[in-house]
């Protein structure tokens, strides 16, 4: 019978039916951070276990660390706290950790493609709902609740209720301008915020295809926020290619047994999936957010919405609650709204061809002078590539701070925020209220529609730019 | 995690959908407070005003809301981040259940891991519920009854719900999962065994 590669993958790691939809599910790997590592690790020796496969857990503080220039552990004393427990936790049970400034430090998300701890095929949990990220490698990854994590480190399993499958195909050419970023804000735009509740994606189609691996991570890490734990690309040569010699991915006649294994796993041509839809590239344009949920989204040249045009009562009445708290009327253009801030980082669009593509909009050009532009590359490793190539130097020309991998101003959990009414074009994923800080708005965009707002101290068309 | 049995009280009319865990605990109260005392800054940018004072315009504030254990609300209730400490915020203010046409996943998970009762019915259901409970006398009460699996609306009408069965009876019992799974350490054991066979690859890489 056909099947996709999500069914694949599942069926692989049930270690017990446990009735009613209901899986024991064996974990490949588990990723722990800052917020919540060293607290479940506590909580699992308090309850007197121990880490079932320790070796196969991986830890990285991102959360609660400073992004500032040259920080250090104390810099943010709050999180300082959290990541001592989480040094003391992973020394004690043997758990590698990428400690501040080391190679392999960054954003839980960025490293695990980057350094091959997630690979095609593998099941991986993480205490974050963003894990979603790592399945642009063809892995099925998904974020849990804190006693959850704590379960899946003593036994490095997790029972799972099986979702149903969504497959989006996205079909032809990519037109100018569109990224990663605009193609799923367009698609949580068109399917709504809960259209993924219960649900694995899979992104297929022609223009999935043609994507680097990174953009297939920055696709996948937005599944979250249309409601799905799980978002999935078929893995094929591009990941293939950027996986082989990453510090543990599988070498030599490993790799050769991983690769037969790999070739395998994409859904079968006839295979079945719950929900199945197409968008047309040619229908994409740059996208920007205007309220306060992912789905309140609309092409950059678009206007904001009247909330007597909304579908039903309640949407119509969370509009206004968003146009309040966003400071904009309804009906007005979106671009040449003033910004004041811009965020160049996150587990979305933190990866060096994020900042390439942000870089390459600058052209020796300055920020508007009432604008503060930060970048915060997404690792240790992303940084070090971008210095190589003196795209720090073309940041710094331009007027932007260059900072220190981590979550930095997307979660605001480190001491960092945009100040309240402060209007910010960021590339990360969440336009909650008082996500990015108390009263802060935030515009979600990609790297290149960031940079140029930062140019023009306005909300602009990237293409026009 | 506390067992669940029934609960009864004026069903809170929150009614908004997309509320998502950022706003029902902001991440900084996270860094800094132990599960046990976020109660206080549950939903707090909707519930306190500026100054402080609390927010009447905030449904949850007002009599007689205010402390009961049960709430309603529109669609994806929970959305967004994993952090648990939205469950345990909701439950240091005292909701044990909420009623929603449909959940974030992690947060639904997260919900029974604690003892908070998600319960999904259809948004028109929902409805009626709010409007029983503004018109009854002194906004009369709604129970929730988990081993019947119903909702006892105001004017006496029982609506049945869904839930797991394993859910439901760990829920009753405040059982540990933990415990539930070590149970099956053979069949781990065995999975393992199997596993490193077929697919050597994804062990010696981190060995």
């Amino acid at each position: 019978m056909p099947s996709t590669m999500f069914d694949r993958i599942w069926d692989q790691h049930v270690v017990a039916d446990l009735g009613e939809g209901w899986s024991l599910l064996y974990l490949d790997r588990i990723l722990v951070h800052d917020l919540s590592g060293g607290r479940a690790m506590e909580e699992v020796a308090q309850a007197g276990y121990r880490l079932a496969e320790p070796r196969h857990v991986f830890a990285t503080p991102d959360h609660a660390v400073s992004s500032a220039p040259g920080r250090t552990a104390e810099t943010f004393p709050v999180g300082a706290k959290l990541l001592r427990s989480l040094r003391a936790r992973c020394a004690a049970e043997g758990v590698r950790m990428f400690d501040l400034g080391q190679r392999g430090n960054g954003i839980v998300h960025v490293i695990a493609p980057e350094m091959g701890i997630v690979l095609p095929g593998l099941t991986l949990a993480c205490g974050d709902s963003h894990t979603c990220t790592n399945g642009g490698v063809g892995a099925m990854a998904f974020g849990i609740g804190a006693s959850e994590l704590s379960h899946a480190l003593a036994t490095q399993t997790l029972p799972q209720r099986r979702p149903g499958t969504f497959r989006i195909r996205f079909e032809g050419a990519r037109p100018a301008g569109v990224t990663a970023k605009d193609m799923i804000l367009a698609a949580i735009g068109r399917f709504g915020a809960a259209a993924g509740t219960g649900m694995a994606m899979e992104y297929a189609g022609s223009a999935v295809r043609a994507m680097s691996l990174e953009e297939r991570l920055t696709l996948c890490n937005l599944s979250i926020e249309m409601g799905a734990k799980v978002g999935m690309v078929a893995p094929d040569d591009t990941t293939f290619e950027y996986l082989a010699g990453r510090d543990f991915a599988p070498k030599g006649r490993a790799w050769e047994a991983a690769l037969a294994d790999w070739r395998r796993l994409p859904s079968d041509t006839e295979a079945r999936f719950t929900r199945d839809e197409v968008i047309e590239m040619a229908s994409i344009a740059p996208q920007i957010t205007w309220g306060t949920s992912p789905e309140q989204v609309a092409d950059v040249t678009g206007h904001v919405p009247r909330p007597e045009s909304a579908p039903d009562a309640a949407r119509a009445k969370s509009w206004e609650a968003a146009l309040r708290y966003m400071g904009l009327e309804p009906g007005q253009p979106l671009i040449g709204t003033k910004v004041d801030w811009v965020f160049i980082g996150s587990c979305t669009n933190s990866r060096v061809s994020d900042l390439r593509a942000a870089a390459d909009v600058l052209r020796g050009r300055k920020r508007a002078p009432h604008v503060t532009a930060w970048v915060v590359p997404g690792s240790e490793k992303v940084k070090a590539e971008a210095e190589a190539e003196g795209l720090h130097h073309r940041f710094l020309e331009a007027g932007f701070e260059w900072r220190e991998p981590g979550c930095a101003l997307c979660v605001s959990a480190n001491g960092e925020a945009v100040p309240p009414g402060a209007r910010c074009v960021s590339t990360s994923n969440r336009n909650f209220v008082g996500r990015q800080g108390t009263g802060a708005r935030t515009h979600l965009a990609s790297p290149a529609m960031a940079a140029a707002a930062a140019l023009a101290g306005s909300i602009v068309d990237v293409r026009n730019f | 995690m506390q067992s669940f049995t029934t609960v009864t009280g004026p069903a809170i009319p929150l009614m908004a959908a997309n509320v998502d865990t950022d706003v029902i605990i902001p991440i900084q109260r996270l860094v800094g407070t132990g599960r046990d005392g976020l109660g206080p800054y549950a939903f707090e940018r909707l519930r306190y005003n500026a100054d402080g004072t609390d927010n009447m315009d905030f449904v949850p504030n007002r009599e007689p809301y205010r402390g009961s254990p049960i709430m309603l609300a529109a669609e994806n209730f929970g959305c967004g981040s994993s952090r648990e400490g939205a469950v345990w915020a909701l439950m240091g203010m005292g909701v044990r259940c909420v009623i929603a046409p449909s959940f974030g996943d992690i947060f639904f998970a997260n919900c029974f891991q604690n003892g908070l009762l998600p319960v999904r019915l259809p948004i028109e259901e929902i409805r009626r519920i709010a409007e029983e409970t503004e018109a009854g006398p002194g906004n009369a009460r709604t129970t929730v009854d988990l081993a019947r699996q119903v909702v006892v609306t105001p004017t006496g009408r029982e609506i049945p719900f869904q839930v797991d069965g394993r859910k439901k009876e760990a829920m009753l019992q405040g059982l540990d999962d933990i415990a539930m799974t070590l149970k099956q350490a053979e069949a781990i054991a065995a999975w393992k065994a199997r596993d490193k066979q077929s697919r050597g690859w994804a062990w010696e890489s981190v060995a």
